[in-house]
């Protein structure tokens, strides 16, 4: 069973969690033009190795970062959002 | 053992028939570079060659021909889409697929089943009736049955599913929804492209695109430079490695999709059985094995790794629906990489980058999509425009706000 360190309750089956995507920065809507918002909202980097995930933990309802290898699929660490660090 | 077995099996050479030739050297330059043996850039380059008269084309493939999704999936062919442009494009796929052991003169072991999505609550129903309908607007065998029907037809299926899910309360029934030999096609259309004259060059891997002033120049391979002004990637799985080469940003992220099949018995189902709500499919091949499989692995994973957590997970879900199969053993698991995007439709045609053509998106749904994809992308590269079945799916799409969303057909539908 793959297991997950939730930061707040520790190591639980991956089952227990949901997956929220790659983490990245948001432009102001009102300071960007169409293609840059659109841009943002629908295009993805496409990199591969160590991602900077969103994962939630679904009974405890913990949002929190994942670094995560997203070709062998292990995870390097996962800390709790710090506002400035994730955005 | 038969003598002739023995007598080959002693030869130092391979003394059958080749499907297809393996040249020896690269060529410089060829007129169109196609990246990916799948049956998607083996159609291309049959239909290159026996629609437009272009001959002067390479195929490039990292592994073996079928080494992706086109030896991985589990053959599902249908075209009961939900919206216009997709149902279109899947049922000119599917009147390909008809003719085409005849066209190529190969047995794909096509077999029309009938397909049956099953609802088990009022809300998947309504969407199926949308689905019906814009089906049977554009000509397409389409319909949603009752439960009877589905237990006339499916005679071994629980409508109640063992109590432990909700009632099956209908179904979306689409008859022509066929299943193919999927290492056929590709054999068939590798055939095809090589007595048209393209060279398939295996265990050749693309590492670069040159692009010079927006267009392209050539590609940089394992073997060497080739200098090309058309390239066609068709790689599915593998495109968001492909896409840098050029600089084309795209929606696509990259989860893996599993499947399995239990050994082989008597032939009893003869439909084509999926329920999204229980993440499930199955069909019975022709050898006699349950060919199932389930959605999407729900995180974003580049690796053809299978899980533990599928295999139980699907296979509790096929005893809600087939309580007998408890004693029925699984004989193999494996996965592939699908290319998702946001509105489940494909990414196709041309791109800012001249001479860059892109058939990706594929998903979990684009075996059904082999022919039409080979069929209209041989025709952008040959005109140099999208052709009309696939104009909707240009990546310029998603700047404009334009999708074509599918998601209600695509999800676990295949
Ligand atoms: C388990 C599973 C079940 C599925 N079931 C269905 C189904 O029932 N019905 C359906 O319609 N679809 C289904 N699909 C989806 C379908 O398999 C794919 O969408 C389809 O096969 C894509 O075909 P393709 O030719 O575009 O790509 P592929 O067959 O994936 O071929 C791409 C090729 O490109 C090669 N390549 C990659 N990078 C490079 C490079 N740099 N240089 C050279 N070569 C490279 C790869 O080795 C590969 O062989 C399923 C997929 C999976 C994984």
């Amino acid at each position: 069973m793959k297991i997950l360190h939730c930061p707040i309750n520790g190591p639980r089956p991956i089952q227990e969690f949901s997956f929220g995507g790659a983490v990245r920065p948001m432009p102001d809507p009102q300071q960007v033009d169409d293609e840059a918002w659109a841009d943002y909202v629908f295009n993805r980097d496409g990199e591969q190795g160590i991602q900077r995930e969103w994962w939630y933990h679904i009974a405890s309802n913990t949002w929190f970062i994942a670094e995560r290898n997203i070709t062998s699929d292990q995870f390097i660490r996962t800390y709790l959002w710090n506002g400035e660090e994730a955005s | 053992m038969p003598f002739r077995l023995l007598k080959f099996g002693l030869e130092k050479e391979y003394s059958e028939p080749r499907m297809f030739r393996s040249p020896a050297e690269l060529r410089d330059s060829y007129d169109v570079v196609i990246i990916g043996g799948g049956a998607h850039g083996l159609a291309a380059a049959h239909y290159l060659a026996a629609e437009h008269g272009i001959h002067d084309v390479a195929v490039l493939e990292q592994r073996y021909i079928g080494h992706g999704g086109t030896g991985r999936n589990t053959a599902i062919i249908r075209s009961n889409y939900l919206t216009e442009e997709g149902a279109r494009f899947y049922q000119f796929s599917v009147d390909l697929y008809r003719d085409l052991a005849r066209s190529l003169d190969f047995n794909l072991f096509y077999s029309e089943r009938g397909h049956f999505t099953l609802a088990h609550t009022p809300a998947s129903l309504r969407t199926q009736r949308w689905r019906a309908e814009v089906n049977k607007h554009l000509g397409i065998d389409s319909e949603v049955v009752g439960p009877e029907f589905i237990k006339k037809k499916i005679p071994e299926i629980d409508l109640n599913c063992g109590g432990h899910q909700p009632p099956i309360v209908g179904a979306l029934f689409h008859p022509p929804g066929a299943i193919a030999r999927h290492d056929a096609v590709a054999w068939a259309y590798a055939r095809g492209a090589d007595q048209g004259g393209a060279e398939i060059h295996q265990r050749t891997t693309v590492s670069d695109i040159e692009v010079v002033d927006g267009r392209v120049a050539g590609v940089h391979t394992d073997r060497g430079f080739i200098k090309t002004r058309k390239v066609i990637s068709a790689v599915a799985g593998w495109t968001t490695s492909i896409q840098r080469m050029v600089g084309l940003r795209t929606p696509l992220v990259v989860h893996p999709l599993q499947a399995m099949v239990t050994e082989p018995f008597k032939p009893w189902l003869d439909a084509i059985v999926v329920s999204a709500s229980l993440h499930t499919y199955v069909s019975q091949s022709s050898r006699g094995e349950l060919v199932t499989g389930a959605s999407l692995d729900p995180y974003e994973l580049i690796s053809m790794r299978s899980t533990l957590d599928f295999a139980e997970g699907l296979a509790g879900h096929m005893l809600d629906l087939f309580p007998f199969l408890g004693d029925v053993k699984v004989l193999r698991q494996w996965a592939g990489l699908c290319d998702m995007t946001p509105d489940f439709s494909p990414i196709m045609g041309t791109t800012p980058i001249e001479g860059f053509y892109i058939d990706a998106g594929w998903g979990t749904w684009g075996f059904k999509a082999s022919p039409v994809c080979g069929y209209t992308m041989a025709h952008t590269v040959a005109t140099g425009e999208d052709h009309p079945l696939i104009r909707a799916f240009n990546v310029s799409r998603f700047g404009a706000f334009d999708l074509v969303g599918e998601k209600g057909a695509a999800s676990v539908g295949h």
